[in-house]
């Protein structure tokens, strides 16, 4: 199904090992291994920690009590597209529990949980810095501002639409 | 010195130490998580805060971090002040929204510093109404539990076992409150100190799982010193048992060695007490039938062999030397063997008189830990003798200081030093025949044979000091490794070689010693520590003497009618064939163990032994630091003291020497033994009183003390006593933090009940005890030799295609004889298996392969090992062959599977 | 407003989005490097910086000039010293490094080469926001080219000095922001700040000195050192130099942010700038500075925001960009949210942080969801008085945690009596 449990291609761990390189010591890349590996399958699996751990020299241990601090790093799968809504201030007073229900009812899930189909995964983001156009939501590495209920569900529909 | 007013009473206080530790040494009560005497501060609790005072007119004050703020004179705080006391039980209180009341049914329970701080804080109301978090536990595999509901994330476990002891498989995860210590995965902790995490976590978090299944509380438990039986490092430890059995060992601080710490070995490796297998009785062969017999019938039988012929006694360097001393008292000096072979015996006589004769310090461990370049040469210390590379290890830590210095930063601030130190060159080189624990944090390594390794040391010294031989033939990146290794240690200003016996090669103890010397008369002040094998290995050598091999030939001669072996497994010793010529050429055997050999199971006569955990008596650990075990069990006859059967022995035949008890050998011993002259100051005599009591064993809150045996029966037992210690058997006797540090049986204070309780104990935090360290050192006052050079430089390595030196591997756990019969350590030995670094034709990994090993074909899978040198094999001693021990030349035959 | 008045954004919202390098020479770009490195010393640029009196922009407002002061001049130039930008942005209100990030790269750009020339850094790192993606773009983007072009790499302008930036993306922690955790995060490991001393200028990234300055601070200096100090200290209202990106959030007819002379009222910057409320809806009280600086009341509307003004009035000016609270919208609940955040995003390092602010959330929310207890407030008390001041946690999350908090307790009063008294959230039928 997912392809976490395939070796990491070899360009990908050539890159991680080129950068680990560059760095004062190899597990300053940590976090841009993991970014890294997350942007080419969704999330970083088991197997796919272990593999970056050791091409950082690390333990799985050391790697994964990082990936586990962040909270843009997944240590579970997500689906094809993440949908990330602001929950600070700004966009709570601009009515982001509102849109945030709406799209819990469209796409049947709660927020950290994924559509059956695999399509949408629905989180929970700090302030995504773009208060003046709240309540605001991150559509993978797409901003969208000024949202309402509808356009929110339009952009949801969009996603399934598209993936399916 | 400075002074610092602690809520208006002036108290003396360090400079180089902070307001916590300033507090506890002022006796008082200020409560802490995070800080560790050894671990530093980090500030991550926020328990120690206090409210500090900018001058006497400040009424204001302002709250900080005990253990973040450095003394400075006249530092004016307040503990009591009514701001630092809310926020002090506001922390607690914070803990305990998640903490689980489950402390009756948490094996932590009654020796818990979060308990301890709990009631020190005044918390005890809960107010939080909220759900508290869960989290799922791990296996973390046979040493430890681990229940993680319990965390009050002060990160202490994570700090020793990555920062102090290089663990890689321990980490925090998650954020937030959503934290969890563990591993990856479920497993067993690899770290070979995960033991300690036991006593670091200050509550229930990690317990000790072997002890769980056979668990008593603190208070229900007696205590004795004692030192650990498992390598020659000497570690202090207390014993605790309870009906008769040991429950666990811990750890004893002992300023100069242990410290704060033990190796898993010594911590989980008592289970041979316990072993069912153990004789109990007195075995006596009839017919060929071992039977059980009365020490009467068993006294008869010997005394009936004594007039046989002659009596050769073998002694044992994992016995005391009471032990040994009362057998070599049977048998006389003439006919009293170290119980080693030729070169193991040499290379043990060896030792005391290197380290006598070079000008260099004999290291303690604490000693090393401020050396600023180590040089292992040929040791794998880390398996050897494991509490010792955790001391090396440190000096890592010390290697920051130069820049913690240059940016003014305390060296208490742990995190600080470490980031500071980022960039500090490792003081670690590491010259084995294999990878150690060590190497990662290493600034050289360096892999070949032992021979090989010896030849480097003596380039190196000739290189520090050119009077000193050179050795022939080195080729181009030898010189050059020399060269460096040489001007690395030149411009140290405390150089430590370590060395040892490991590959029973003198050479390397020899080029170990050069170093040393050469080091020495560079200006430098060197120390040369030189690690021996067992517990009393040191102690024998000091005794002395006859090898095995000297035995045999007595018996060849049929000049032995008995033959005594004690606390000895000989098979570990001697091949099948010559351990057979031997008993074939001897009468009667006799055999005083406290463990199950195959010596035991053929001995005409066995005799049950007390174990350490049973017994009294001293160690002299690798060090020249004799140490006085007591027992924390009085053994049920017929069990007894190896060296009181050897006095039973001893009156069948004649009436003196007699000895009733501990004090009296020992004193007969400095008597006889110049070099053994001061062993009786290792530790107070039996006489020893407190306050004109016994020190008590027990604590004073021991619970049913005459209900424990009420199955068995109703009436009180008569307390067991023993004339060889100063403890008394009870919770009756004196106890106070001022007694010396070699009877401490528990560590209690009020309101601390934790081993954190140490710190009352010690003359200054780190420091030594108040009422003295334990032990003595021996070799100190030597006379120092004028130095001279060693000479015997061997010849190059050379191995052909199918010709391997085999080395044997020691490892942490397996390979130590009586550890080894501990059930948790057990579960952790690997199997056996050849390791080589390069295959001959036809092998490949996991392939099977034989060798003749012991005069017997052994068939072994082969692993390949890159990092190893060519031409060296490793296989684990006494796993694959009883009595392979020391380096010999193999030739491997590949074997098809079956 | 003209260019030079509002320096910080006159090349931002150009049509072409955000200029490249010859563009942004045409535009006065590179007049700083140049002068600088060409005409200047290290300690004559620290030294026109003290004198320009620029204030740190990403929170604590320590003098920048100052900062740079500590950084060791010792002779051993060789030694590592590193410059980073702190483009972490995740104050919650907060949105003006992105602005600057996004629309003129280059000006950050030509910023640090300032910055690290001043304190002999070779190496200067970005920081950047892991969810900051067109910024990251653009900033990669613009490196490559400055560093094609010459203004990055060795021996810039043949003055000797050489200068490399890399952009860091964050894997996403508030607390990154705070400048020791960040270090901590460079080195790959979890971020939690460390004690000071050491401070970062003495043993920061990997033990070196290390400075770490925000995005607006940074991209303040090009156009000092361009302009010297008598312009920039001249372009203030009040004590304070310079211009200030100040934004507003929450129901105005137009949030946004505007680049302001650093001391314009506030009262302008709503009103003016802001357009004002939104029709039915009318100001109740404000974060000035982003959710840790503390509330002012409505009535506080003519503050001027520059820091020692805002600081007198009870609060913080923080980040600049202030959050409104109105009359429709439940204090409790606003609390609750902003409580949530700081329980979130806490590292984990210290307990009174790490335990103490879930309590605060779970009280909150227990409040606005009408099962609160009168002792509540009490348990809320506590923990202001208790985690406000500095120095009792580790770091300033907590203490900035609290600043809503204490505030709120007493200007909204009320609403947590109603609250409680009611058993449920007094406005939520009516919003
Ligand atoms: C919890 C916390 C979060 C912070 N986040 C940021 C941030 O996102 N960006 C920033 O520039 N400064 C942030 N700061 C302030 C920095 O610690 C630091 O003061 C600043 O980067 C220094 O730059 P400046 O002197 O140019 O203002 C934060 C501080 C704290 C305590
Ligand atoms: S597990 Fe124990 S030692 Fe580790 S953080 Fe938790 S309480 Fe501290
Ligand atoms: S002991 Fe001082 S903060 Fe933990």
């Amino acid at each position: 199904m997912s392809t976490a449990d395939t070796p990491l291609p070899a360009e990908l761990r050539a890159r991680i090992a080129d950068l680990a390189r560059t760095e004062h010591q190899p597990r300053a890349a940590s976090v841009s291994a993991l970014t890294m590996v997350q942007e080419r399958f969704g999330w970083v699996s088991d197997a796919h920690l272990l593999e970056t751990a050791s091409l950082l020299g690390m333990s799985p241990a050391d790697l994964d009590g990082i990936a586990t601090y962040f909270n843009l790093i997944f240590r579970r799968p997500v689906g094809r597209h993440v949908i990330m809504l602001c929950d600070s201030v700004s966009c709570w007073i601009m009515g982001r529990d509102t849109v945030c229900a709406r799209l819990q009812a469209r796409l049947g899930i709660r927020p950290g949980e994924t559509t059956p189909d695999g399509a949408v995964t629905l989180l929970p983001i700090v302030c995504l810095g773009h208060c003046d156009h709240a309540p605001a939501m991150l559509v993978d590495r797409t901003l969208h501002g000024d949202l309402d209920a509808e356009t929110a569900e339009r952009l949801a529909d969009g996603l399934r639409g598209a993936a399916s | 010195m400075a002074t610092i007013l602690i809520d208006g009473r002036a108290c003396p206080a360090r400079t180089d130490e902070n307001l916590l530790q300033a507090c506890l040494e002022a006796g008082a009560d200020l409560p802490y998580f995070c800080w560790h005497p050894e671990l530093g501060s980090v500030g991550a609790c926020r328990q120690c805060a206090v409210k500090q005072f900018s001058g006497p007119d400040d009424k204001t004050g302002r709250i900080v971090m005990a253990c973040m703020t450095p003394v400075t004179d006249g530092t004016i705080l307040s503990i009591d002040d009514a701001q630092a006391r809310e926020f002090r039980a506001g922390v607690v209180e914070w803990l305990m929204t998640n903490h689980p009341h489950d402390c009756p049914v948490c094996p932590e329970g009654g020796e818990c510093h979060l308990q301890d701080m709990t009631v020190m804080t005044g918390h005890d109301r809960r107010r939080y109404r909220f759900t508290k978090r869960t989290h799922r536990n791990q296996d973390l595999g046979p040493f430890i539990n681990h229940e993680m509901n319990r965390c009050i994330g002060c990160y202490r476990c994570v700090r020793f076992y990555r920062d102090y002891a290089g663990g890689e498989d321990l980490a925090a995860f998650g954020a937030h409150n959503d934290l969890y210590f563990g591993r990856y995965e479920d497993g067993a902790l690899e770290n070979a100190f995960s033991g300690n995490l036991v006593e670091i976590c200050p509550t229930g978090v990690f317990t000790d799982k072997p002890f769980s299944r056979i668990y008593s509380r603190k208070w229900d438990m007696r205590g004795a010193p004692s030192v650990c039986a498992h390598c020659a490092v000497g570690c202090n430890t207390i014993v605790n048992a309870r009906q008769g059995t040991v429950r666990r060992v811990i750890n004893r601080y002992h300023d100069a060695v242990n410290r704060y710490f033990l190796c898993d070995r010594g911590r989980y490796g008592h289970g041979f007490t316990s072993a069912p297998t153990r004789p109990r009785a007195p075995m006596m062969r009839q017919d060929g039938i071992p039977v059980p017999v009365s020490i009467a019938t068993a006294l008869e039988r010997f005394a009936a062999m004594a007039a046989d012929g002659p009596i050769v006694g073998i002694g044992s360097t994992r016995a005391s030397l009471e032990s040994n001393f009362a057998l070599r008292a049977l048998t006389g000096a003439a006919r009293f063997s170290t119980g080693l072979t030729q070169p193991d015996h040499d290379l043990a006589m060896l030792v005391p008189a290197l380290l006598r004769a070079t000008q260099a310090r004999n290291p303690s461990l604490h000693d090393m830990e401020s050396a600023d370049a180590v040089l292992v040469l040929g040791e794998d210390v880390c398996v050897t003798a494991p509490r010792l590379g955790l001391a090396l290890r440190q000096t890592l830590r010390r290697a920051a200081y130069p820049a913690a210095d240059t940016a003014r930063v305390p060296h208490w601030m742990d995190a600080a030093v470490r980031m500071l130190g980022t960039d500090a060159p490792s003081p670690l080189l590491v010259l084995t025949p294999a990878p150690t624990d060590l190497d990662p944090v290493a600034a050289t390594t360096h892999r070949a044979a032992p021979d090989t390794l010896a030849r480097l040391g003596f380039a190196i010294a000739h290189r520090i000091d050119a009077s000193a031989p050179d050795a022939p033939d080195l080729s181009e990146t030898e010189i050059q490794l020399a060269d460096r290794l040489a001007s690395a240690l030149r411009a140290a200003r405390r150089p430590l070689i370590v060395a040892g016996l490991q590959y029973a090669n003198a050479a390397l103890l020899h080029a170990a010693a050069n170093i040393a010397t050469a080091l020495h008369a560079a200006g430098t002040d060197p120390a040369l520590s030189l690690v021996m094998p067992d517990c009393n290995s040191m102690g024998m050598a000091l005794l002395g003497g006859l090898p095995l091999d000297d035995v045999r030939a007595m018996a060849r001669a049929g000049r032995i009618g008995t033959l005594v072996v004690m606390e000895n497994d000989l098979t570990r010793r001697l091949d099948a064939t010559a351990l057979h010529d031997l008993l074939s050429a001897v009468p009667h055997l006799v055999v005083i163990d406290h463990i199950a050999t195959p010596l035991t199971h053929v001995a005409e006569l066995a005799l049950p032994a007390a174990s350490f955990a049973e017994s009294g008596g001293t160690l002299v650990s690798t060090e020249g630091r004799a140490q006085r075990f007591l027992p924390a069990v009085l053994p049920d006859m017929p069990v007894q003291e190896s060296w009181r059967w050897a006095q039973h022995l001893t009156h069948t035949m004649t009436d003196s020497p007699h000895w009733t008890d501990l004090d009296q050998i020992i004193a007969a011993m400095a008597q006889d033994i110049t070099a053994l002259s001061r062993v009786g100051s290792a530790a107070p005599g039996a006489d020893y009183r407190l306050d004109g009591r016994r020190v008590r064993s027990e604590p004073a809150r021991i619970s049913g003390r005459t209900a424990v045996r009420a199955n068995i029966s109703v009436r009180d037992r008569p307390l067991p006593q023993s004339p060889d210690t100063p403890l008394s058997p009870s919770m009756e006797g004196a106890y106070t933090p001022d007694m010396p540090g070699a009877l401490v049986p528990f560590y209690q204070v009020p309101g601390w009940n934790s081993v954190q309780s140490l710190n009352r104990f010690q003359q200054e935090i780190g420091g030594p005890m108040r009422g003295g360290d334990a032990g003595i050192r021996l070799l100190d006052d030597a006379p120092q030799a004028l130095p001279d050079w060693h000479y015997d430089i061997p010849a190059p390595f050379s191995f052909g295609p199918d010709d391997f030196l085999l080395l044997p591997e020691h490892r942490l756990f397996g390979t130590e004889e009586l550890s080894a019969l501990s059930p948790p350590i057990a579960a952790r030995a690997a199997p056996a298996a050849l390791r080589l670094g390069t295959l001959p034709a036809g092998l490949a990994d996991g392939t099977l392969a034989s060798i003749t090993l012991a005069g017997e074909p052994v068939t072994l899978p082969v692993r390949h090992d890159p990092a190893l040198p060519p031409g060296i094999a490793l296989c684990p001693p006494h796993l694959a062959a009883r009595a392979f021990n020391a380096p010999i030349r193999v030739r491997l035959r590949r074997v098809d599977a079956p | 407003m003209s260019p030079s008045e509002r320096p910080l954004t006159a090349m931002i919202g150009l049509p072409d989005g955000p200029p490249d390098c010859a563009a942004y020479g045409r535009a006065g770009g590179w007049q700083a490097v140049r002068r600088a490195l060409r005409d200047m010393t290290p300690e004559a640029v620290i030294d026109l910086v003290t004198a320009s009196k620029l204030r740190g922009r990403g929170g604590a407002g320590f003098g920048t000039g100052q900062k740079w002061s500590f950084v060791p001049r010792d002779p051993a130039a060789t030694r590592r010293k590193y410059l980073i930008a702190n483009a972490d942005e995740m104050e919650p209100g907060t949105f003006k490094d992105r602005l600057l990030l996004e629309g003129n790269p280059l000006q950050l750009i030509e910023g640090m080469i300032v910055a690290g020339y001043a304190i002999q850094a070779g190496h200067g790192v970005i920081f950047l926001r892991g969810e900051y993606h067109l910024a990251l773009e653009r900033l990669n983007h613009a490196i490559a080219e400055a560093r094609e072009v010459g203004w990055l790499g060795e021996n810039i302008l043949g003055s000797g000095f050489g200068f490399e930036i890399h952009v860091h993306a964050s894997g996403g922690r508030y607390i990154c922001g705070e400048e020791t955790a960040l270090l901590t995060a460079l080195e790959g490991r979890r971020a939690q700040p460390r004690s000071k001393p050491p401070f970062p200028q003495v043993g920061g990234l990997w033990g070196a000195p290390s400075v770490v300055n925000n995005v607006e601070t940074l991209c303040n200096l090009p156009h000092i050192v361009t302009n010297g100090a008598a312009w920039f200290l001249s372009l203030g209202l009040g004590p304070d130099s310079g211009t200030k990106i100040y934004g507003v959030s929450g129901r105005v007819r137009r949030p946004g942010a505007w680049e302001l002379p650093m001391g314009t009222p506030l009262r302008e910057i709503i009103e003016q700038h802001a357009g004002g409320m939104r029709d039915g809806y009318r100001l109740r009280a404000f974060l000035p500075g982003g959710a840790s600086t503390a509330f002012l009341d409505a009535g506080q509307i003519d503050v001027t925001m520059d820091y020692g003004t805002v600081e007198k009035a009870g609060s913080r000016l923080g980040t600049g960009l202030a959050i409104l609270l109105d009359d429709r919208t439940c204090p409790v609940g606003m609390l609750h949210n902003l409580e949530h955040f700081f329980a979130q995003e806490s590292c984990g390092w210290c307990t009174p942080c790490r335990d103490g602010l879930p309590w605060v959330e779970r009280l909150l929310g227990a409040i606005e969801s009408g099962t609160g207890e009168p002792e509540d407030l009490d348990r809320l008390h506590d923990h202001a008085r208790m985690l406000g001041p500095m120095g009792r946690t580790f770091c300033a999350h907590a203490p900035g945690a609290m600043a809503p908090l204490a505030s709120g307790l007493k200007l909204f009063r009320e609403d947590f009596d109603a609250h409680i008294h009611q058993r449920r959230c007094p406005l939520r039928e009516t919003a």
